[in-house]
Parts: structure tokens; sequence; C-alpha cells
């Protein structure tokens, strides 16, 4: 990465950590092999997967046998959706799912309902968090076989009830799935799930991997590939540099958290105060420590993400104009807050103090020039 | 009568900055009905009543909706 850009979109796509790097030249050279086969070199790959099960197993806090590696997190998502409901199709096909949900897990929903099941969409307040009284009487609603809440939003930051979730549900019954990519390797995981996903592109390891954790008791099903049940078909070499930058992360997180909450307070705080008629959305306080969002008033969101590429500050937009479907983001507008001129930044673990201040400092300018340019100053 | 804004076929923030421009013309208690098919405006509209103090009374009809100057 090119150190005059402010790269502030880590909630795609965090850059490679550097331990991932160092066991991904690592695994290539020793991790090749088929590690379903028997002579040495095959055991080596063996032994390298099941180690980077174990060391990832160990930071999420389960059982190794409990974990499985997936072609990315968004076919882990579809693989716990539809496995959980395809295991529990005789108690019913309701499927329950915030409306903050990742495109990813409503994408695989959007599949439930095509093959004549039901999805139930539960909304939140104005801060992105879920209804929890609606999201527990959809759970308790005779049918439902699956309830899925984000641990927190990927674009606004929100951290999620999932304990409260889980607790509900279990009442019921129902297994709860957490899509926990935002949350993985930054921040500790909440309790009261039954299967949890993560991406590891979103913590610093390679693009391509995906955690799918299925608890002990919980019915699943295997509805991909049969192969995906023994990750043998998965790529071992980004596995294992997965797991290196995983327990890597791990350790920096909290250190982490507490620099970009700092960081996150002080750019809610100045854009606030320095760019007129700016909305910044999401909890101020419950909220994932390295992401922030704001919406600027009769700005075109397109315009300010190109105005401010060319400053060198690498940032993500809900707005409609930026989508490639020209919808705005679903999670803004479950919110009901502003969509257009809307602004995503989330840092990653080299993000330094100088590259905010320096976002800050021009933002209201690039902000102010826009308007300019459009006609709308004191409207 | 409810006077018509028409943002049709106008992408957002557009249909928005019509809205702002053209109802502190009118009347305060006036409604003025906006006519926007940006998807976005269905939440656009009612958000920027509730930052400038307006009132949105809702969509009578698809991609129509409906705002009352209150201030």
């Amino acid at each position: 990465m090119g150190v005059s850009e402010a790269y502030f979109d880590t909630a795609s796509a965090a850059p490679l950590h550097p331990a991932a790097r160092q066991a991904l030249a690592a695994a290539l050279d020793d991790g090749w092999a088929d590690p379903a086969r028997l002579y040495s070199r095959a055991r080596r790959a063996r032994q390298l997967l099941d180690a980077a099960r174990g060391a990832t197993a160990e930071v999420l806090g389960v059982r190794p046998d409990e974990l499985s590696f997936t072609a990315g997190g968004t076919a882990a998502a579809h693989a716990a959706v539809l496995g959980a409901l395809a295991a529990r199709e005789r108690v019913g096909r309701g499927l329950v799912h915030s409306a903050i949900e990742h495109s990813a897990v409503l994408h695989a929903a959007e599949r439930h309902v095509a093959a004549g099941g039901t999805a139930h969409e539960v909304g939140v307040d104005r801060l992105g968090r879920v209804d929890l009284a609606a999201f527990a009487d959809a759970a308790a609603q005779p049918g439902t076989a699956l309830a899925a809440l984000i641990s927190a939003s990927h674009e606004v930051g929100t951290v999620q009830p999932v304990e409260a979730a889980g607790e509900a549900c279990a009442q019921h019954g129902v297994p709860l799935y957490v899509d926990a990519a935002q949350s993985v390797g930054r921040v500790p995981l909440p309790f009261g799930w039954s299967l949890l996903t993560a991406s590891a592109h979103k913590w610093g390891g390679p693009p391509g991997v995906g955690l799918l954790v299925v608890r002990k008791g919980t019915r699943f099903v295997q509805t991909g590939p049969s192969e995906e049940r023994t990750d043998r078909s998965t790529d071992l070499p980004a596995i294992v540099a997965a797991a290196a930058s995983l327990r890597a992360a791990q350790a920096e997180a909290a250190a982490l958290a507490e620099r970009h909450r700092v960081l996150v307070d002080r750019i809610r705080a100045t854009v606030a105060a320095t760019v007129p008629d700016v909305e910044v959305v999401g909890d101020p306080a419950d909220r994932l420590p390295h992401l922030v969002t704001f919406s600027c008033l009769y700005v075109d969101g397109e315009a300010l993400l190109h105005a401010l590429d060319r400053r060198g500050f690498a940032v993500s937009s809900g707005s409609s104009c930026t989508s490639s479907t020209l919808t705005p983001s679903h999670v803004l507008v479950a919110m009901g807050v502003l969509s257009h001129g809307n602004v995503r930044v989330s840092l990653h673990r080299d993000s330094t103090e100088a590259d905010v201040d320096r976002f800050l400092a021009e933002l209201p300018g690039i902000v102010a020039d826009l308007r300019a340019e459009a006609g709308v100053v004191d409207l | 009568m409810t006077e018509i804004l028409d943002c049709r076929g106008q992408r957002c923030p557009l249909p928005v900055i019509a809205l702002a421009r053209r109802l502190p013309e009118l009347p305060v208690g006036a409604t003025l009905r906006v006519l926007a098919d940006d998807p976005a405006a269905a939440t656009d509209i009612p958000a920027w009543c509730r930052m400038r103090g307006q009132h949105y009374l809702g969509s009578p009809e698809t991609h129509a909706f409906d705002v009352r100057r209150d201030v």
C-alpha cells in the first residue's frame, strides 16, 4: 500500500497482516500437498491444517471439531444459514433475521425463500440496534427454524444484543446464527449463539478464507460441495496465513481497539462540529471500535467518494449512487437515516493519527466545495 | 390544494435539494407533495424533514411523499 494513501476501508478488506504474509510464504513452500493423502508430505500439509484449525478455534473459544474453513465469508454465511435451515425442516421453514444483516446473509435468505421457505425481517432503531422484543417474538413463532443476528453492523458499527437474542432463542429451542465478520480478531465475541461465521480478510488474513463454527448439539447439514466438510478443497496456505494473522490480530486487539476508539471518537466529534448539516450515524457508545459512518446533506455520495480519493483517502459509501444496484444501503434505510452523501471510515492497524487528522482537516473543505458546485449553500 | 414538486427521473440527492429550495417559499402549514422515483427518496425525504424540523406526512402512493412546512 502506498504511503501517501490513507486507506480507510478495512471493513471491506483489511490490508494483509505481516503475520499472514510470513505464514503464507512458508505454507506455500510447505503446505501445497493434498492433506488427505498418506505420504509424509501430505501428512505435513495435514499437520498445518490441523494446527491452523487448533489455533483458530482457540482464538474463538470453540472446539477444533466445531470449526471448518470455507472458501470465504460469503460461502460461510450461506453454509450456516442454509445448512441450519435444512437440518430443521421438520420443525419448520421460518428464518428470522435483522434488517441489517450483511448482504451475504440476505442473499442466503432470498435463496431460502425462493426454495419455499419464509423469512421474517426484524427492524432496527435509529441507532441501528435490532428491536429485541420483536426479534424474540419472531423467534418464538411456531415454525421458526433459525434466527440470524449480525454481531455488530458492518456499515454503522452498532453492536447488537446477541446474548439477549440468544437467550430468547434458546427458550424456544431455536438456534441463533451470528455473522461475526466485523468482530472476530477485534473485540471479544458474545456468548449464546449456535452458529457463527467470519471472514479472514476482515482481520488482515488473505481473501478467500471463511470460518464456519457449528456448536456441538446444533443440528446442521452440509449444503455445499461435500468435500468442504473436510476442508480438503480449500486453500491450505491461505488458511495457515488466516490462522497466523488471527492469532496476531487477537494479541493486538485490545490495544488497537483502545487506539481506534480514540480516533473514531475524534472523527465523530470533529465531523459533527466542522461539517455543517452532517448526520453521524450509529450508536455513539456501544459500537465497533474501528468504524464510523456519517452522511452529508445535499452531497452526492459518489462525488464525495471520488473527491476524497483524489486527496488520497479510500472510504466506502452506502449512498445509492455508489452501489451497483443504485439503491441506498439497506442498513441506512432500515435505520431511517440520511443515505445520500454517506461515508464510512474504517481503520486498520497501520492507520495513523496523522492520517485521521489530515482527513479531518480536509473534509470540511471538500464537502463545502461540492456543495458550492451544486449550488446548495445556505439551503 | 397540495403543490406538487416533480422530481421524477432525478437521482439522489437532487429531489431533497429541490424540496429544500421549494418548501421555505411556501407558507408555514402548507403541504408539498414531492414526486421522486429515486430509491433513496423514501429514506432521505423523511430524514431531511427530521433534520430540518419539518413534518413528514407520509407516502400516499408509490414515488410520492408529502411534507408540511412547520418552521
